[in-house]
């Protein structure tokens, strides 16, 4: 879409498509907003007021994930209005849970942690003024944290409206509001899939994986972008690796709506991938010799791989050679095995399982 | 697939058939669900048992296993009959209408009841709830294709879909969703038996003469014959094949006849398998050669709606293995020949020149488009979501009669329950990596056999109890979870366990066109393990 329209953040003019609200147009454009119950993924939800900016012309603080954005507008983002709004958001949350960062899963990419840092707030202002509720870990990839949930119910509208699992919703009344699985049941005993959306959407550290507790800090991964194995979908998945380990996958972030998984990923994309780093894993070839297997060098290995193809090919013709591809391998081991059957050996036995 | 994953919320109606998709195609099933749940879109189920999705459909039609080619055209029996099928789509962009049609007048509803189970009134409902409500897509997976008449029931899908008009629009189309990750990419760069990548006929001497150039081979020294399939190989071994190399599968684990599988391995001179695990079949090989998996290499993949995609090198391979094509060039080398390209962007760059329809992918358009749907014919072509828009691509949709045949297998006195394979959603195909992992194995650590309360009451059998499942072939033992979610007279079990596995039972019977096994359908007895003591 064309760029029609203007507005200034900050004393700055930007351009825009319209359709955009001001948030979208802020972090197009490096403006920092923080947001708390919003996500690119869940919508806006227009209920933690951590995204409020004064507009020229409009009557109080407005929510920015909510406002779409119109010509002309003028914004500010940093006012001492703002800040003094922002900062009393993160205190209240400060004050009500066990927001303790130094083992946390989540430290160096909790959003409530990023903003408590652009607030400047060393200590909490107010005494904390909660009761612990007892980690939930009953289930087998994830633990639930509710002295650390914001109740920005991120999680709630991924589960149902996102992944369509409809597992997670709010729970209880008042001060005593929760998430809940279910009718409250833990969440090993509810009927959640652990697909682990809820956790991939979470700004805090409330949900988190199991399998990634004490990995590593988030600032020692490594992201790379590997497409999921499981099935035919073709999920792309955001693999965090550290010290040449998988420690945790999610799903593609970037460029979300272009991607065929939306950012979604299953129980099998998220946790399946531990069997990269299991130690029955093939390290070398081997050989068999009077009926056991004996470790080889691959010139050993591929030398009597090719002696013996090219003996049953003078023997008995090419076509008595046989070849199985994979459809679990990429195109490009494909289409070697292909060549190698068609062009080296001379043969059209080449086939791969996808009947079975 | 003929459309996209992501056309869910454009159609009117969803016909789902032969998929469990929540639990196979878990974040497409989603989507599905979404569009029912949440934007008002009509949902047929047609599956034997109470999968996820029915529980939000408009309408469940439980069929007997093996049925569904005359559910299919059952329902296009109705759908001609009572006029409500797109004449103008049927006039201007198919033929074979006569002899289709007179194929149709054995399929009444009184007699699909009689075969399938599903009542006519039911049946009824369906066909005009599916050929009035506007853009249908139909969704298919194993549980059409694999069959003795898994060819039968595809085409079956596809006269429904051409007698409403249902191709060429976002929202509608034949849409099979690939069970495996790279199975249309496997069979896009031409492994199988009888054409060279996209789709290019081997027996077509203009194509043997393009491939043998390019790779640098004498075109007298290229087979001018069809191959064999997977499983004639398999039958064969030890009379016509003599060597079998195989790449990443795991056959004896994935056979439909595990017995039949092993034997036949063992008549051959010579074995290799390339895998990432000391598999089943890698056991009985006489070299095995060590793989890097998916994360431990570059490489591009293709999913179920024709788009190719990038996967980058993550991780490291453990010890000395090496990515698969390496390990194929260097044996290339080995034999003579030179001129095979060795990394994975120059294996894809010789690829797509000989391949029209990848002609315009380039590994950087790929990693910024996120992907590119073929055809794809030249570097400013966008792609193409939906195929057959406007001209179906052999010219006339051609509607297909079809006889109906019984499965191969029925239930009989000595073996009265029917049986029917499939996977979990915790779990993947012979489960050589996800019984390796800790969650996945932690949620569903072993096999359970779904029966229905009648049955189990009549077996005497509670849930939880171990019980034997015979067959003609082979018999298991296996935990029994009694349920309601399976009709009475069928039993489910997932084919991922290799202490209790399904394949042991299932019909190595094939579809005579496709050489597709029968895993859908086997005829088995389930008896209960006296307790000791």
């Amino acid at each position: 879409m064309e760029n029609t329209l203007k507005i200034t953040i900050n004393g700055k003019v930007y351009d825009s498509s319209p359709g955009k609200t001001v948030l979208d147009i802020a972090r197009a454009n490096n403006v920092y907003i923080p947001t708390l119950c919003y996500h690119p993924r869940t919508g806006k939800a227009g209920k933690c007021r951590a995204c409020l900016v004064e507009i020229e012309g409009f009557r109080g603080l407005k929510e920015s994930c909510a406002l779409e954005a119109k010509d002309g507008m003028i914004i500010k983002t940093d006012t001492e209005q703002i800040k003094q709004v922002r900062k009393m958001i993160v205190e209240l949350h400060l004050s009500n849970g066990e927001h303790n960062c130094i083992a946390c899963e989540k430290n160096g990419h909790c959003e409530l942690q990023d903003m408590a840092y652009h607030c400047g707030i060393e200590r909490p202002g107010f005494p904390e003024y909660h009761e612990t509720i007892p980690l939930d870990d009953s289930a087998e990839g994830i633990i639930r944290d509710h002295n650390k949930c914001i109740e920005c119910g991120r999680c709630v509208t991924a589960c149902n409206n996102n992944v369509m699992h409809e597992v997670l919703d709010f729970g209880w009344r008042s001060g005593h509001t929760k998430v809940i699985c279910d009718n409250d049941l833990p969440m090993g005993e509810s009927s959640c899939v652990q697909c682990g959306e809820c956790v991939q959407v979470c700004p805090v550290g409330a949900l988190t994986f199991k399998n990634a507790k004490g990995k590593g800090p988030y600032w020692e991964l490594e992201k790379k972008k590997t497409i999921c194995t499981y099935c035919g979908v073709g999920c792309s998945i955001d693999m965090y690796v550290k010290d040449n380990k998988w420690v945790y996958s999610m799903g593609t972030e970037e460029n979300w709506e272009k991607q065929t998984n939306k950012g979604m990923l299953c129980v099998k994309g998220r946790f399946g991938m531990d069997f990269l780093d299991r130690e029955d894993r093939l390290t070398t070839p081997l050989i068999k010799k009077n009926g056991k297997f004996v470790e080889a060098s691959w010139d050993e290995a591929l030398n009597l791989v090719s002696s013996k193809l090219g003996e049953t090919k003078a023997k008995y013709g090419a076509g008595s050679i046989g070849f199985f591809t994979s459809a679990r391998t990429s195109n490009e081991d494909n289409y070697a095995m292909m060549r190698f059957a068609r062009g080296v050996i001379g043969t059209n036995n080449v086939d791969h399982c996808a009947r079975l | 697939m003929t459309n996209s994953l992501q056309e869910t919320e454009k159609s009117d109606i969803i016909f789902v058939i032969g998929t469990n998709t929540t639990w196979n195609h878990p974040v497409f099933g989603g989507m599905v669900k979404k569009a029912v749940k949440r934007k008002g879109v009509k949902l047929i189920v047609v599956d034997p048992r109470d999968i996820d999705l029915a529980k939000c459909a408009n309408l469940h039609l439980k069929q007997r296993p093996g049925s569904d080619s005359a559910v299919l055209m059952g329902l296009q029996h109705i759908i001609v009959k009572e006029n409500w099928y797109n004449k103008a789509f049927v006039d201007e962009r198919t033929e074979g209408w006569d002899d289709y049609v007179k194929s149709l007048e054995f399929y009444t509803p009184e007699k699909v009841e009689e075969l399938s189970g599903i009542s006519k009134q039911l049946l009824i409902d369906a066909a005009k709830l599916y050929a009035t409500s506007g853009r249908g897509a139909l969704y298919y997976a194993m549980g059409i294709t694999q069959h003795t008449h898994g060819v039968d029931n595809v085409k079956a899908c596809s006269n429904l879909q051409m007698i409403l008009g249902n191709f060429g629009l976002e929202g509608t189309g034949v849409n099979p969703l690939r069970g495996q990750n790279n199975v249309q990419g496997a069979c896009d760069m031409g492994a199988l038996p009888n054409v060279f990548t996209g789709y290019q006929p081997v027996t077509v001497e203009e194509n043997r003469k393009k491939f043998a150039d390019a790779w640098g081979v004498k075109v007298e020294n290229m087979d001018d014959k069809v191959g064999q399939t997977v499983t004639t190989m398999v039958n064969n071994a030890g009379d016509s094949i003599k060597a079998i190399y195989i790449m990443g599968e795991n056959p004896m684990m994935s056979d439909p006849n595990l017995h039949h599988a092993e034997e036949q391995f063992k008549k051959l001179d010579f074995l290799v398998v390339q895998d990432i695990f000391m598999t089943e079949t890698a056991q009985i090989a006489d070299v095995v050669l060590p793989a890097c998996a998916f994360a431990e290499k570059t490489g591009t993949f293709v999913n179920t709606e024709r788009r190719v995609q990038i996967s980058n090198k993550a991780l490291n391979q453990p010890g000395i293995a090496k990515n698969d094509f390496g390990i194929i060039v260097e044996l290339a080398k080995r034999m003579g020949c030179d001129t095979f390209p060795e990394t994975p962007e120059t294996l894809f760059e010789e690829m797509r020149q000989l391949t029209p329809s990848y002609k315009g992918m380039t590994y950087e358009r790929l990693e910024k488009e996120c992907g590119l749907r073929w055809p794809c014919p030249t570097e400013d072509h966008p792609g193409t979501p939906i195929l057959h828009v406007g001209k179906f691509s052999r010219g006339k949709g051609l509607l297909v009669p079809i006889e109906y045949r019984a499965p191969e297998e029925v239930i009989s006195k000595e073996y009265p329950i029917w049986l029917t394979t499939g996977r979990l959603l915790q779990h993947y195909h012979t489960g050589s990596m996800t019984r390796r992992s800790k969650v996945l194995n932690g949620l569903v650590p072993y096999a359970k056999v779904e029966i229905n309360v009648v049955d189990a009451k009549k077996l005497k059998i509670k849930d939880g109890e171990k019980v034997k499942v015979s067959s003609r072939r082979g018999s298991i033992e296996i935990h029994a979870e009694v349920t309601k979610k399976i009709q009475e007279g069928i039993v489910f079990i997932p084919f991922h366990f290799v202490e209790a596995a399904a394949n042991q039972l299932t019909n190595d019977a094939l579809d005579p066109i496709a050489k597709i096994p029968e895993y859908k359908v086997c005829a088995v007895k389930i008896e209960k393990i006296a307790d000791c003591c």
